[in-house]
């Protein structure tokens, strides 16, 4: 190509100003696949979806969920989403940033759901992903504790577990106890779970 | 011809430049016109100043290229120095890119190479189109991905949707992962892009939460609990810096009292380091190795002196030794590389209008259009917060809505309905307006 190379250049020493440049395009496969996903959302009335930066960064954006049946019925819980250049070839970044007394969601909005970890594969979607943490309102499980005493407390007391969970909602402190971690340390040598259960979300593809 | 050559610092590499061959490329010219035309007209840009980059520019300054340019953003740090052989222990925390140049100037004489310490999307477009070739040394899917649609958005198709071989930027690019490594050559429009085949690269291994947090079972999930559940905790609000060899300490001591706790052998500051940044260890031969093949791609690519690879070659390193070269085909309907489907249109054809027209547009038959320009979202057929917000676009011209642009890529997805079937599609569409000045003809600038 070193023909093509010196033709180039030497056009390049004509017409140094000849065009205004060429902008550069930014927008990356990941954005287009995520325009797609966006644009085709089909979300249950009890999910809402917002975007804080307005519609051209799609990027970033935030879904709330309000169950409408199951222990946490009533409340209104808002996750945020990252998404990375290089979607779908990695699982978007989900937070909660509604302090939740839940097995599977600690106290820093890390969320335990397959899908957004070990299970996470580019066939699957935004929409999967919201029908996925909705799911975890109406059947919280307790195989997969994020929150420990949570999930004992819905295994051993389901009764206990729902008022903890009416208490949260409603504002009171269910958990915050200094011997948190503590707990949270010998419980874990007490019971080894060694089979990790998680839901499926496959079934939503 | 070769009997009139001068004497010359590179009589190997004359072999190859000044004397005909049968195994050449289509375009080869031998003779010393050749070999004074690369070293004059070739610029080569190398991506990445580490483990491959360095290799990269020792192997293309001594292959005779003359200008070069290397684009890295780190500093030289206390591990690199066992594979990164330009660099030495008195250069710890300084910009790769530049001591890379430096010292690489200093040993082969005449070979000019401009640093940049920089991010690759630092640069703009102007730069990056001052290069012929673009060989990569970089170890993250990202980066490579960012360079690919950089130089795919210069290639151009004609109006037979065949790409301009003028408008062609190629690359080479090269990755190792321990004993395994791959080299290929993407020439845009040609061969698959880096996006075409970007199912290749595997996914991440990515450990249950509640795994870390419960049931810790090695080392890696002690980090990982200690990288992912831990600091946030402790560090409310404060991001994780895995370059901030503080936060990687904090990272390492929080993994050993866990691994403790649970009895567990195996963790030390560098597995921390090789979980939290992903890193797999690096082997110098294998850059060797797969840097070579990168040098001698880019000058195949330059000189026509020989075919080019085609179009990926992989080593193996780890059972034995295994090299193949597979030959990937391009996706067609690639959003990055492909010609997408070319639309022709008045400048007062409203938005409204041009989503009608799609669904009965031959090539598209596209129904619910959603539309994206430029990372401007034109209009959105759902969600209804978005549908709301782009609504009052739909009964402006499109020629407005991009930027009064003669020719541009737009980027349409909804429900394509060919053969009574239905299914959802993601299209690049080249749109022209008719009876603008300077639009001579059907060409059309391509890329992401
Ligand atoms: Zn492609």
């Amino acid at each position: 190509m070193i023909r093509l190379f010196k033709v180039k250049e030497k056009q390049k020493e004509l017409a140094e100003n000849a065009n205004g440049g060429v902008p550069i395009k930014k927008q990356t496969a990941g954005e287009l696949r995520l325009h797609k996903d966006i644009s085709e959302l089909n979300l249950p009335k009890s999910c809402a979806i917002s975007f804080p930066n307005g519609k051209d960064d799609l990027m970033n954006f935030e879904v709330s969920i309000r169950p409408d049946e199951g222990y946490y019925f009533g409340g209104t819980f808002l996750f945020s989403f990252q998404v990375s250049p290089i979607y779908p070839h990695e699982a978007p970044k989900v937070k909660c940033k509604t302090k939740v007394y839940h097995p599977n969601i600690d106290l820093e909005g890390n969320v335990c759901l397959n899908i957004l970890r070990e299970d996470w594969k580019p066939v699957l979607n935004i929409n999967t992903i919201i029908y996925g943490l909705y799911h975890l309102f109406t059947e919280p499980n307790y195989e997969d504790p994020l929150n420990h005493d949570a999930a004992a407390v819905l295994r051993d007391n389901p009764k206990m577990f729902e008022s903890n969970v009416r208490r949260a909602m409603a504002g009171y402190h269910v958990l915050i106890n200094p011997t948190r971690a503590a707990n949270r340390e010998t419980g874990l040598i007490k019971q080894q779970w060694l089979s990790s259960w998680c839901w499926q979300a496959m079934c939503f593809i | 011809m070769a009997d009139a050559a001068p004497p010359s610092k590179s009589r190997d590499l004359d072999k190859l430049l000044l004397r005909p061959g049968n195994l050449v490329g289509p375009s080869f010219e031998p003779g010393v016109q050749l070999r004074d035309d690369l070293q004059e007209y070739a610029k080569v840009l190398v991506v990445g100043a580490g483990g491959l980059g360095c290799e990269l520019l020792k192997d293309l300054a001594l292959s005779g290229f003359k200008n070069l340019e290397v684009i890295d953003m780190d500093r030289i740090e206390v591990t690199n120095l066992n594979r990164q052989f330009l660099f030495r222990l008195e250069d710890v925390g300084k910009p790769k890119a530049e001591v890379a140049a430096k010292r690489v100037m200093e040993r082969v004489s005449g070979v000019n190479i401009v640093p940049h310490f920089c991010r690759i999307e630092d640069k703009d477009i102007e730069f990056y189109s001052d290069f012929n070739i673009i060989a990569l040394g970089l170890d993250s899917i990202e980066a490579r991905s960012y360079i690919n649609a950089v130089a795919c958005s210069f290639l151009e198709y004609d109006s037979d949707d065949n790409p301009r071989e003028e408008t062609m930027k190629p690359m080479v690019d090269g990755g190792t992962e321990g004993f395994k490594g791959h080299a290929r050559v993407i020439v845009p429009g040609v061969t698959p892009c880096f996006e075409c085949t970007i199912w290749l690269f595997p996914p991440q291994v990515k450990f249950p939460l509640c795994t870390l947090a419960e049931t810790p079972r090695n080392a890696a999930h002690c980090i990982e609990y200690a990288h992912l559940i831990k600091w946030d905790e402790v560090h409310s609000g404060k991001a994780f810096d895995p370059d901030n060899p503080d936060h990687m300490k904090w990272v390492y001591d929080e993994a050993v009292k866990r691994a403790e706790l649970f009895g567990i052998q195996g963790v030390t500051y560098s597995l921390t380091q090789g979980v939290v940044k992903n890193i797999i260890p690096a082997i110098a031969s294998t850059n060797a190795i797969i840097s070579a093949a990168c040098a001698l791609e880019t000058l195949k690519i330059a000189s026509g002196c020989s075919k080019t690879l085609s179009n990926y070659l992989t080593y193996n390193g780890v059972e034995g030794l295994h090299t193949k070269v597979t030959e990937f085909v391009k996706d067609k309907d690639c959003l990055v590389c492909g010609p997408g489907v070319l639309v022709e249109l008045d400048t007062t054809v409203t938005l409204q209008k041009f989503i009608d027209m799609l669904e009965e547009h031959p090539k598209l038959l596209m129904s619910k259009a959603s539309i994206t320009y430029r990372g401007k979202n034109l209009y959105m057929q759902a969600p209804p917060v978005l549908e709301e917000m782009t609504r009052s676009n739909l009964s402006l011209p499109l020629y407005d809505l991009m930027d009064k642009v003669p020719k541009d890529i737009l980027h349409v997805t909804g429900t394509i309905n060919k053969d009574n079937k239905k299914s959802s599609g993601l299209r690049k569409l080249r749109v022209i307006f008719k009876g603008i000045d300077g639009v001579t003809d059907m060409d059309m600038a391509g890329g992401a």
